[in-house]
Formats: structure tokens, C-alpha cells, sequence
């Protein structure tokens, strides 16, 4: 269902004007060259440090938290694999009745809530499918690395279609994960809520811009940010902000967002880059045969046809001087 | 557990809140790299790139307007030294 969303209280960022102040301390334990943790970063940035932060169980908890250590330099609270969706909402709730009642004045906090892509394509889907339907405002953030990284590389459902893990290894019977990546954006933006997003770190401005237009609009906001893990994946550690650009270049993660049921692809490829050259840097990808890639290639063209036919049917609005990335 | 333990559980906050923003910076991480960023600073243009995709949030600017990497908090990753469009930063051993 289209719907007219109101983004007059949306502070675009420019190169000029970039927030430099991380809300995530030096001295928390990511793997070298994680740029999910670079990703979360440049989140809290643009977002400040007006905001409560509400963690589900997965990497990014762990790395921050390790008792008596923190890594946080907003509130924040742990909660489990199932419910950062409810516990956000919860908190946006508490919120808005101790304004109501008088208890708090101001404009309230900006509540944000991180979790994995297991935590939320897999076991958190209920609670963030109810948090959407009830409207609470507040920002989802996906940050999708393709696998449960933390407990040492299980499949979730946003894994790719032939990348290997420990528990769809790949073999002379098995091609490693037998099925393709979970849409999770169509399904946030399936609720009706005001912004959807997917988002980049290579593209960082990109990114913030998004978060801010996250925080302007009244009502849920979801964001899938594509997380590279160079421990997983089995890539070097210093391709990570190039691979992330590469999953861009080829089509295998397009960035776009969906305002109000209206779709708008903000990174659009003259040309696209064969899927070939992003498979082959990554350890997870090397037992794929000729065939198979060429499988992947025809998956990929396919989803980047019907994004673009989604949005010639529904085009957003043309936004005054456009956020355009800085290169 | 003595009261001089690492964390004494007399002194824990109720609930076992952790009371003190980002005290993870006690914990220098700089120690986990076996390479270390190295900045040329005339081949610098000042863009930044380094400090937008530092994941150890370790790069700041200094007073000259070059943005350098604190190597108490770097873990070596290499992004910088990737990422930079001058090739301004190389990767080697650390100087002591």
C-alpha cells in the first residue's frame, strides 16, 4: 500500500558536515578488519548521542559488553536472540507514557535496536514483524554478515545460495547453502511501515543519510546494512570496505530504500561488474563450479530486474538536490 | 572472591550496570597487530578516508590537519592502507 510519508525534519549530511563522534568506543574486541562493527559505528554517528541503544545477542553484543567493560558510550541493554524487536518497542513505549504523564520533558531519545541477520531473519522475525505492525518509532538495524558469525560460522536463512558454513558445508554432495538469501527488506516493507532501507559502508554517506531520513519519518524504520566478516567469509581483512563496494558494483546487494511503499534505488550500476569477480576473493565461494556461478549470475540479474521493475511501477519522489555520494 | 579481585562483587552496581561509558579504552587492543599503518605525509591529500573506515574508530586529526592512527587501539586490518586513494598509507612493522 503506498502512503505519503513526511520527511521535513530529515538533516541531510554532506561531505562537509559529517558527524565525527562514534558511540562506540576503541578497545572493543572485533575481529581485525570487521566491518560490522565499522558499519554500527558510522550508524551511532549519524544518529548522535541523544538515542537508547537495544542490542540483541550476536557478535556486536559480545565485542561491546565483556563484563566489566563497555564499549558504549550511550545506554544500552542486552537482550536476547528473539526479542530486540519487542524490548525496543517497549522502551519507545515507556517513553512516550512518562511524557504523557509528565515525567520526562524534551523530545524523546532516538531508540535504536541492533541485531544480527539471525536475530532477525531467523529468530527475531516475530518480534520485529509485531514492533513494525504496531507502529512504535523506532530504527531497526540489520546488520546482515550471512551466517551466525559469533558462534563460529552456522548457516541463517540470509546466507547465500552456495556459500559454504559449518553446518552447509560444502562436499562431492552439497554445493554448501542449497538455498538463496532470505529478502528481509521485502518483508519489512511488506508491514507498510514509512522507511525501508538497505545500506553500504563503502558508501557512507550513503548510509547516514539513510539514517537520518530513518529518524525523520514517524513511525518504524527498518535498515539492512551489508556486513562484511572477513572471519567467516575467508577474505582478507583489508578488502573489507573494496568488497563491500564489489557487492554493490555487481548487483549482488543493491542499495535502495522504499519510502512509504514507493521505491528509490540510490546506487544505480551503469555497469555491472561480473558476480564472478566478488565469488572468487571470498574463501566461502571457491568450491563453486563454472556452472554454478553462472547459476548465480542468472539469480542475481533476475532479483536486480525485478527491483527495477518495482521501482518504474512505484517511483519515490524526486528529493531536492539528491544524496549524492562524495567519491 | 576478595575485594581487590578485577571486579569485586562489592563494588558491582545493582543489576550489575556498567556505570562508566566506553571503558573498553582501558583495553589497548594495539597488541593483536602484527603490521602497522604508516602515513606519508606528502603523499596525504587530508580526505579522511582512513578515519571514516577505521573499524577500531582509532583515527583522529591532528592539529596540521593529517589524521592519524592511535597504534594503542589499531589492530592492523589494513583498511586504510586499502582504502587510500594516494596510497599515502603503507603497511609495516611497527616502530618502536
Amino acid at each position: 500500500m503506498l502512503r505519503d510519508v513526511d520527511l521535513s525534519g530529515y538533516q541531510k549530511i554532506t561531505g562537509k558536515n559529517v558527524p565525527r563522534e562514534s558511540m562506540v568506543a576503541s578497545g572493543h574486541r572485533a575481529c581485525q578488519g570487521c566491518v560490522e562493527v565499522l558499519a554500527m559505528g558510522m550508524v551511532t554517528r549519524a544518529v548522535g548521542k541523544d538515542c537508547i541503544v537495544c542490542n540483541a545477542t550476536g557478535c556486536m553484543e559480545i565485542i561491546t559488553s565483556s563484563f566489566p567493560q563497555t564499549a558504549w558510550k550511550t545506554p544500552w541493554i542486552h537482550v536476547a536472540f528473539e526479542n530486540a524487536g519487542a524490548v525496543a518497542s517497549g522502551i519507545e513505549a515507556a517513553l512516550t507514557a512518562m511524557t504523557r504523564k509528565g515525567k520526562r520533558k524534551g523530545p524523546l531519545p532516538t531508540v535504536l535496536a541492533f541485531a544480527g541477520d539471525g536475530a532477525t531473519a531467523d529468530i527475531g522475525l516475530q518480534a520485529l514483524s509485531g514492533a513494525l505492525e504496531r507502529g512504535h518509532k523506532f530504527i531497526y538495524v540489520c546488520l546482515d554478515n550471512e551466517a551466525y558469525m559469533n558462534t563460529g560460522v552456522q548457516r541463517s536463512s540470509s546466507t547465500p545460495f552456495g556459500a559454504t558454513t559449518t553446518t552447509s558445508p560444502a562436499g562431492k554432495k552439497s554445493i554448501g547453502q542449497s538455498t538463496r538469501k532470505k529478502n528481509l527488506p521485502a518483508i519489512c516493507a511488506a508491514h507498510d511501515i514509512p522507511y525501508v532501507a538497505t545500506c553500504s559502508p563503502a558508501y557512507h554517506l550513503d548510509l547516514m543519510n539513510k539514517v537520518r531520513k530513518a529518524m525523520a519519518v514517524d513511525g518504524p524504520a527498518y535498515l539492512h546494512i551489508y556486513s562484511v566478516c572477513p572471519t567467516g567469509w575467508g577474505c582478507k581483512p583489508e578488502i573489507g570496505i573494496s568488497l563491500a563496494k564489489l557487492a554493490v558494483e555487481t548487483n549482488v546487494f543493491p542499495l535502495y530504500e522504499v519510502i512509504g511503499g514507493r521505491y528509490n534505488i540510490t546506487k544505480k550500476v551503469a555497469k555491472p561488474k561480473p558476480v564472478l569477480d566478488y565469488l572468487k576473493v571470498q574463501r566461502r565461494f571457491r568450491h563453486l563450479a563454472e556452472s554454478d556461478v553462472a547459476g548465480i549470475q542468472k539469480q542475481v540479474d533476475d532479483s536486480w530486474a525485478y527491483l527495477n521493475a518495482l521501482a518504474a511501477a512505484f517511483p519515490a519522489p524526486k528529493e531536492k538536490g539528491g544524496a549524492k555520494e562524495e567519491e | 572472591m576478595s575485594d581487590r579481585a578485577f571486579v569485586a562483587w562489592q563494588k558491582l552496581a545493582l543489576g550489575c550496570a556498567i556505570l562508566e561509558p566506553g571503558s573498553s579504552a582501558k583495553l589497548k587492543t594495539g597488541d593483536w597487530k602484527s603490521l602497522a599503518p604508516k602515513l606519508d605525509e606528502e603523499k596525504c591529500i587530508k580526505c579522511g578516508k582512513c578515519f571514516t573506515y577505521c573499524p577500531e574508530f582509532c583515527y583522529s586529526e591532528d592539529k596540521n590537519g593529517f589524521f592519524r592512527a592511535d597504534l594503542s587501539y589499531c589492530k592492523g586490518c589494513g583498511i586504510c592502507a586499502n582504502e587510500c586513494p594516494t596510497e599515502a598509507i603503507s603497511m609495516g612493522k611497527e616502530e618502536k
